[in-house]
């Protein structure tokens, strides 16, 4: 039925004498939210940067879609069909929504030297790319502010439109680096009801502090600090795990 | 860091009125004026075209680069080289074969500057420009200091039919127009092409272009190869031009003045970079001709009246000669900004 779609094993990436990741695995399943919670400085945005290629790890192993991809760079890795987002606004400021969603659609066929056709047209060639940006847009609850100019969108809408270039790429692996970061009560809501409805044909790793959030979305869960797996599994153990308590909830609430 | 400022890359109506006029200006200029001057705007064309390739680069992608005139000179020497001194050598065959020689180049030095950034990326242009600077100047096989003469312009028959020729003066002016006119229609479709909005994309964020799947490296190497096959047109009618081909052409100075020419114009449309050359190319030959005023000859130091000039455009026209045409066009401030 559902299948592990990357696998990350004995993950660890030093700096100097400073292991920012030290150890970890983790399985992430199509269907199924994992998300990885800890204390800030856990390693967990680490955890992402290895997963997704932007940092290289010191050792371990990772598969994506069946493939050896440690040691790949992010554009490759993205080919490979993973998406991220990113914990800090990441998106092409001066263009509008729907020029940021497109070209991130136009990621997944290279044009190298497609140069007399108009992007600004709807030309046949386009038509996959158009439309599956079309989708993303959507997805995401951005169809009012597609001509927007993204630098100058909310907050809460920059997000949304991280999520939507993530899906305009078709990943089957998406990796969210707080997606709920700074968002008001509504926009956090509808942010959550997006991410379950993500959730059925996706394999996911949230990283997020936002606890309701987190025991509302995840199926499994995993616990760094000092960027070590403290714990893991199903949300309900973990919450009921002492050394979890004591480490990190405790604190939160 | 700073977000980094849109282009203008839609051209207001101001703009595409002015570029129409100055069309139509230049269409019927060789019948307005004297040799000295026909000749004079061929240079601010060819200069024109090779700006435009710069600013593929440099306000398109983002890469400054302080090393462009390399693939200049090297379609200069690459005619030098092909044409013989007491005969002319066939148009159809040295032009490619020139243009040829400087995407090749392109390719080659790109493929190691495109992995470097920002101000690596200027050092390490400027380092291979000067490598092959140096590499003519000092080699006498290659023409050294003094460079190399070209005797006659190229041939532009066809099987004994001859089109037109290039050794007339406003033959040789029409042809720079109509290869100004394909250049500048060709990256304008280049820059809303899916190829177009990468490399846009990419001065803007490259990170969130790998991320998003992108091989920027590709996208970058071949935007170098392209704009330095630009280049090559142009160097390949400077050398037809002025019948020489010498160190100079690939010099530092050169490369500056065409970083100069993209910055007083506008970057990132092409139509700045056409606009900027000539203004630049004008300026030169105003600020050259200066009298001698109580002893100091102010012709002389026309650089230091350049660089005032350079100063004050940036200062009071962040976005060029054509950001304030818009500017003014619209009531805007000087960084865009509207006034409602």
């Amino acid at each position: 039925m559902n299948e592990v779609m990357m696998s990350a094993s004995a993950l660890t990436k030093r700096y100097g004498g400073l292991a920012a990741v030290s150890g970890v695995s983790v399985d992430l399943w199509h269907g199924a939210i994992h998300a990885v919670i800890g204390p800030n400085g856990a390693g967990k945005s680490t955890l992402t940067n290895l997963l997704s290629g932007d940092v290289s790890p010191t050792s371990g192993r990772i598969m994506l879609g069946g493939q050896d991809v440690t040691g790949w760079s992010p554009d490759r890795i993205s080919r490979q069909r993973l998406g991220r987002s990113y914990q800090k606004t990441n998106i092409f400021a001066p263009f509008t929504v729907w020029e940021n969603v497109r070209l991130a659609s136009q990621s997944r066929e290279p044009h190298f030297t497609s140069w007399f056709s108009d992007t600004r047209k709807n030309q046949p060639g386009f038509k996959t790319i158009n439309e599956r940006a079309e989708r993303a847009i959507e997805l995401a609850g951005l169809e009012e502010r597609r001509n927007a100019i993204a630098g100058a969108a909310s907050h809460g809408e920059q997000r949304q439109l991280e999520i939507a270039m993530t899906l305009a790429t078709e990943p089957t692996v998406l990796l969210l680096d707080e997606p709920l970061a700074g968002m008001g009560v509504a926009e956090a809501a509808r942010m959550v009801e997006l991410l379950l409805k993500l959730k059925q044909d996706h394999a996911m790793l949230l990283v997020e502090h936002d606890m309701d959030a987190v025991f509302a979305l995840a199926d499994h869960l995993t616990v760094m600090v000092n960027g070590q797996v403290i714990a893991g599994g199903l949300p309900t153990q973990v919450r009921a795990d002492a050394k979890v308590r004591a480490a990190y909830l405790g604190e939160e609430s | 860091m700073a977000a980094p400022m849109a282009n203008l890359e839609v051209l207001p109506r101001s703009v595409r009125l002015t570029l129409l006029l100055g069309l139509i200006a230049l269409a019927v200029f060789p019948y307005m004026s004297g040799p000295y001057y026909t000749e004079m705007v061929t240079r601010m064309m060819i200069m024109a075209i090779f700006a435009m390739s710069l600013d593929l680069l440099q306000g398109v992608t983002g890469l400054v680069s302080l090393g462009h005139a390399a693939f200049f000179g090297i379609a200069g020497y690459t005619l030098a080289f092909l044409t013989p001194a007491v005969e002319p050598v066939s148009l159809w065959w040295t032009l490619p074969l020139a243009v040829l020689s400087s995407a090749l180049a392109a390719l080659v030095i790109g493929f190691f500057v495109v992995r470097t950034k920002g101000i690596y990326f200027i050092m390490v242009t400027m380092a291979f420009a000067q490598m092959i600077y140096y590499l003519f100047f000092d080699n006498k096989v290659l023409g050294g200091s003094d460079g190399l003469y070209i005797n006659f312009r190229p041939d532009a028959s066809l099987f004994g039919w001859l089109p037109f020729d290039l050794e007339n003066r406003v033959t040789l002016y029409y042809a720079t127009l109509v290869l100004l006119v394909g250049c500048y229609l060709f990256l304008r479709s280049l820059l809303w092409s899916p190829f177009g909005r990468a490399l846009a994309a990419i001065r803007v964020n490259e990170h969130r272009m790998c991320a998003a799947g992108f091989n920027t490296f590709g996208y970058k190497l071949t935007a170098f190869t392209l704009a330095g096959a630009m280049a090559g047109f142009a160097g390949y009618f400077y050398g037809m031009q002025t019948g020489y081909a010498n160190p100079e052409l690939m010099g530092f100075h050169l490369s500056a003045h065409s970083i100069m020419m993209v910055i007083l114009g506008g970057m990132g449309n092409f139509a700045g970079a056409i606009v900027g050359a000539f203004a630049f190319e004008y300026l030169l030959h105003l600020f050259k001709e200066l009298p001698v005023i109580g002893g100091i000859d102010f012709g002389k130091h026309w650089q230091l009246w350049m660089g005032f000039f350079i100063v004050a455009v940036v200062m009071f026209a962040p976005r060029g000669l054509l950001g304030l045409m818009d500017r003014l066009g619209r009531g805007r401030g000087p960084r865009g900004e509207r006034h409602e």
